[in-house]
């Protein structure tokens, strides 16, 4: 901190138009202008997209011709960004942490679009706040730490399976944690394949005699993972299998865990007997039962209501593929589908829904208003397209349920400290460019414990899961980010030892150490502040964040 | 990183391409990343905002197009398509058609000074969907990466008739190099080679008149209208009637143009339900007096978070959904569309007078995926499309090749970038297996 003080502060500001996301609602050469206005800024530029190689380029003149040792960016947000403008100081030999973003996008034009003037006053408040917390910063340096080139795949089924098979075979020692006594998951109940019709037994068994067979991957079944310790590329982690207890250090984990499925207990005369779910139905046609003449399935039971919103993908193929295995043994059989809008996407379901057509499975829309009615022997259903209730007898019922989350995953979500979304499937990174990312380092997510996923999908998932694992444990060191909370020697005789610290942090990075002192895991640390900001002795200091980086800002903002 | 001598070679850098040479560059594998268009970004690049999260598409590209430009293991060849291959996997040989830029890559600073000068103007811009036009030296897009210019060869007059060169007499960093010319390069020791060149658009190979396109002015193509609402795009995110400038009161969003037809293709393109629903959300956003009429066959959205988005479009966008089947557009006097579409909810036929109709064209397999799979010696499916089995999704028909992305099947951004992951897996586990 010494050196940077006694240096002269000399801030560069590059406002972004971010093509008319900003520049279309205020005046960036203004605010560019206003900027050179305060205290310590030397140069400012205004660029049509500052993050376009363009502008990096011109950030990286502007330190080299004006002698820049700080920058500002007043664009987007740090979430998508903070990463390419760090890199982009770093290379023209700045520290990294020596850059501050201010973003004058989604808190200013994109929140206050219908205010251009005011959302103006506020770009210039917040680049004013940002400017004063920049002449604060302090060098900082990101913690290198090692990678253990292990990995844990926890859920044995195919996803998970074929996770573990693609990181053995990229060389890397890989444990296959599966609860069950056999690996395999739900394709142990699946009668058949869509879109191909060959043997579910008989794609597990080659996965299976694969999984086995490799050098690199040791398979836990009956086993579950107990409890999670440590960081990316270090996580201790403790299996249990029957009894026994298995402690690992690994390098980086994915998620495999599946979903579970659902029984419509009490809805349209669920019996389990004559009135059954798809899946029970799969497990009848494997064991050759079924007998049934008239048949009918009802789609998006339990899905895409207002108890649970969502369309669960994979039951209408689910449903086609069933109603065409019937049909095959025996073509006289009337197979009828209700469905509500039939989810066959692409190029193979939706040829596959034409083959149900034409070998006269009859398909009826319903509406959820107006959902079918299930009688002893009949179901009534409203057909809106001749506009009339029409009567089909059944004697065997089949109701496509949905894929729901598992009940558990709560308490893998809090071992691993990763978030759900509301219908309990874990949730991404990003839903959008980081679909097997956690947002914690080093924990990847794949197949249906991230959403209701067909084979195809968690095969393509398991296979994702393990490459992006790679890209961390094929590397021996792991730099992490050196913005985190530390507790400096000098302020030790501040703590008084009361643990709230230790309670509030949702990292668990804080400890109390042999001599009862408090003790901050650098590496755990993701600098939140939680602890921070509840320390009440104000011992606690948060890299990038000190006291006095945030009093700069505020004091700047009321313009003392 | 020195341990993989092996590299891979990935065709095509939109979304797909990007994301399996960015994972497998951080694996520490070398790559060659080939686009045959001046820039990289593919269709995302294009788009205005992605669904259901409704970030804007080039803020999130953007800093991996950055990243790929970057990256220590990935060397980007725009401009370029591979001409032949032979070997084996784990040792492929490839050929490389790198053609003329006309500009320095390594000098060109990006000002733009030279499309200033530039005498020739009304060149359209396929990045703008042909909506925009610009000079014969160009960039597509500001935010382009590599950030270079590029001449059309088709219209400098210098290249054509040897005279003018304004644009090099003007180029402070003497860029310009008339003198270029196609080139071949040889890669080798190639491990691996994954496909991602992406998809076409059905308004690529058909006139699409049953829907008036071409002939009637507010009707517009989907992609057409991702550039319209777009802020960088030719309207500046004002969106308007083609044929007079005014602004839209009521857009129709027309499902399954040249899908799920006996008339052209037959299959799903897996995306448009949701685009169309995301498209009608920004255009409400931009005009909150619009109302849209989504006319589909069945409402296709398994995704994360898409059932919720869609009752966000009734609920708060103004969005009504009619279960139908269209028939075709006529227009009237004042050039307004009349959509004749069947009513599946009460089987009568129905028309309606909208200001735009916008088509949710068929995704096709990219123009030019024969000749590669010629080149590459991999199988193409009944559709064209790369011919993969479901339970090998990334795989094709040769070993050490594999696929990602619409390449294979239409399919959104996540499913795009969770397979290219998948194919950077299978493609470290023969680099790095052996």
């Amino acid at each position: 901190m010494s050196e940077k003080e006694s240096e002269d502060v000399r801030i560069g500001v590059f406002v972004c138009s971010c093509g008319t996301n900003i520049g279309g609602l205020i005046n960036v050469k203004e605010v560019a202008e206003y900027a050179k206005s305060l205290p310590n800024v030397v140069f400012t530029e205004d660029n049509l997209y500052t993050c376009s190689e363009t502008g990096l380029t011109q950030i990286k003149n502007g330190i080299r011709e004006h002698n820049l040792n700080r920058v500002v960016v007043a664009s987007c947000t740090p979430r998508t960004h903070e990463p390419l403008f760090r890199d982009c100081v770093k290379d023209e030999g700045l520290n990294e942490y020596l850059f501050q973003f201010v973003n004058i996008r989604d808190q200013c034009t994109w929140v206050h679009m219908k205010h251009p003037k005011e959302a103006f006053e506020k770009a210039k408040e917040v680049i004013r706040m940002g400017v004063a917390k920049a002449a604060k910063l302090e060098a900082l340096e990101n913690i290198v730490v090692d990678a253990t080139p292990t990995a844990i795949v926890i859920g044995g089924g195919v996803t998970g399976m074929t996770a573990a098979l693609s990181l053995a075979n990229q060389g890397f020692e890989t444990h296959l944690v599966e609860r069950d006594d056999k690996l395999g998951g739900q394709l142990n109940i699946i009668n058949k394949l869509f879109p191909t019709g060959q043997d579910a037994s008989e794609l597990l068994g080659s996965l299976k005699k694969r999984v086995e067979s490799n050098p690199n991957l040791t398979v836990y079944t009956s086993a579950s993972v107990k409890n999670i310790e440590g960081f990316v590329g270090n996580f201790e982690i403790e299996v249990e299998q029957k009894g026994k207890s298995i402690d690992l250090t690994i390098g980086v984990i994915v998620v495999a865990v599946g979903a579970s499925l659902l029984t419509p207990t009490g809805k349209f005369g669920y019996d389990g007997n004559i009135r059954i779910t798809q899946y029970e139905l799969e497990k009848k046609l494997k064991n050759n039962e079924v007998k049934a003449k008239d048949i009918v399935m009802i789609q998006c039971v339990g899905a895409r209501n207002d108890e649970r919103k969502y369309c669960s993908n994979v039951c209408c193929m689910t449903a086609l593929k069933n109603a065409l295995l019937i049909k095959e043994k025996n073509p006289q059989a009337n197979i009828t589908i209700l469905f509500r809008d039939l989810y066959t996407p692409g190029t193979h379901y939706e040829e596959y829904y034409r083959r149900a057509r034409e070998a006269g499975i009859l398909f009826l829309s319903y509406k959820l208003e107006k959902e079918p009615i299930v009688e002893e022997n009949n179901v009534k259903v409203f057909n809106e397209y001749i506009g009339e209730e029409m009567s089909i007898p059944y004697d065997l019922l089949v109701l496509s349920t949905p894929l729901i989350a598992n009940s558990d995953n709560k308490e893998l979500a809090q071992m691993l400290k990763v978030p759900l979304e509301e219908n309990k499937f874990f949730l991404e990174a990003h839903v959008k460019l980081r679909p097997m990312d956690f947002a914690t380092d080093g924990i990847f997510i794949c197949g249906a414990a991230k959403w209701p996923v067909d084979l195809t999908e968690s095969i393509t998932q398991g296979y994702a899961a393990a490459g992006r694992a790679s890209t961390i444990i094929s590397h021996d060191t792991i730099e992490v980010e050196g913005a985190t909370s530390f507790l400096p020697e000098y302020n030790k005789n501040l703590c008084t030892g009361c643990e709230i610290c230790i309670t509030v942090c949702p990292y668990k990075a804080i400890s109390k150490n042999e001599n009862d002192e408090i003790e901050i895991t650098q590496v755990l640390c993701k600098g939140c502040g939680v602890c921070g900001a509840t320390c009440t002795s104000h011992a606690i200091i948060i890299r990038h964040f000190t006291d006095e980086q945030i009093l700069s800002e505020i004091y700047a903002f009321g313009g003392i | 990183m020195e341990k993989n001598s092996k590299s891979a070679l990935i065709i095509g850098a939109g979304i797909a391409g990007i994301q399996a040479a960015l994972d497998l560059g951080d694996m520490g594998i070398k790559v060659h990343l080939i686009e045959k268009n001046p820039v990289i970004g593919g269709k995302m690049a294009q788009l205005d905002k992605t669904f259901p999260t409704l970030d804007c598409s080039i803020c999130i590209l953007a800093p991996k197009l950055s990243e790929c430009y970057r990256h220590e293991n990935i060397t980007l060849y725009t401009l370029s398509e591979v001409n032949y291959v032979e070997g084996t996997s784990g040792n492929f040989t490839v050929d490389i058609l790198k053609r003329a830029r006309y500009v320095k890559e390594d000098v060109c600073t990006n000002c733009g000074d030279c499309a200033t000068i530039c005498p020739v103007r009304g060149v359209p811009n396929y990045f703008d969907a042909n909506l925009k036009n610009m000079a014969a030296v160009y960039i597509p897009f500001p935010a382009a990466v590599p950030p270079v210019y590029i001449i059309d060869k088709n219209t400098c007059v210098y290249l054509n008739y040897g005279i003018c060169g304004l644009c090099a007499n003007i180029c402070g960093a003497e860029a310009i190099d008339f003198s270029q010319k196609d080139e071949i390069l040889k890669i080798d020791n190639v491990g691996c080679i994954i496909v991602a060149p992406g998809y076409g658009l059905l308004e690529d190979v058909s006139p699409l008149t049953n829907y008036g396109y071409g002939k009637y002015k507010n009707v517009v193509t989907a992609l057409e209208f991702e550039r319209l609402i777009c802020a960088s795009g030719p309207l500046e995110g004002h969106l308007k009637r083609l044929s007079d400038g005014k602004d839209p009161k009521k857009l129709a969003f027309l499902q399954c143009i040249g899908s799920r037809s006996d008339r052209d293709k037959k299959y799903c393109s897996s995306i448009c339900c949701m685009y169309s629903t995301k498209a009608a959300i920004i255009a409400y956003e931009h005009n909150n007096d619009l109302e849209s009429y989504v006319f589909y066959i069945d409402m296709r959205a398994g995704g994360k978070g898409f059932q919720t988005f869609l009752r966000r479009g009734v609920d708060e966008y103004n969005i009504k959904y009619i279960k139908s089947k269209i028939s075709h557009i006529d227009v009237d006097e004042d050039d307004t569309p009349v959509i004749t579409y069947e009513d599946y909810d009460t089987s009568e036929i129905k028309q309606m007078k909208v200001d735009l109709a916008v088509l949710a064209t068929c995704i096709i397999p990219s123009q030019g995926i024969e000749k590669l799979a010629d080149v590459l010696g991999i199988e193409l499916n009944n559709y064209n499309f790369v011919k993969t089995n479901p339970f090998l999704p990334v795989e094709t028909s040769v070993e050490g090749i594999f696929t990602c992305g619409c390449a294979r099947e239409p399919m959104d951004i996540p499913r795009s970038v969770a397979e290219a992951s998948g194919a950077a897996a299978r493609a470290a586990e023969v680099i790095k297996g052996g």
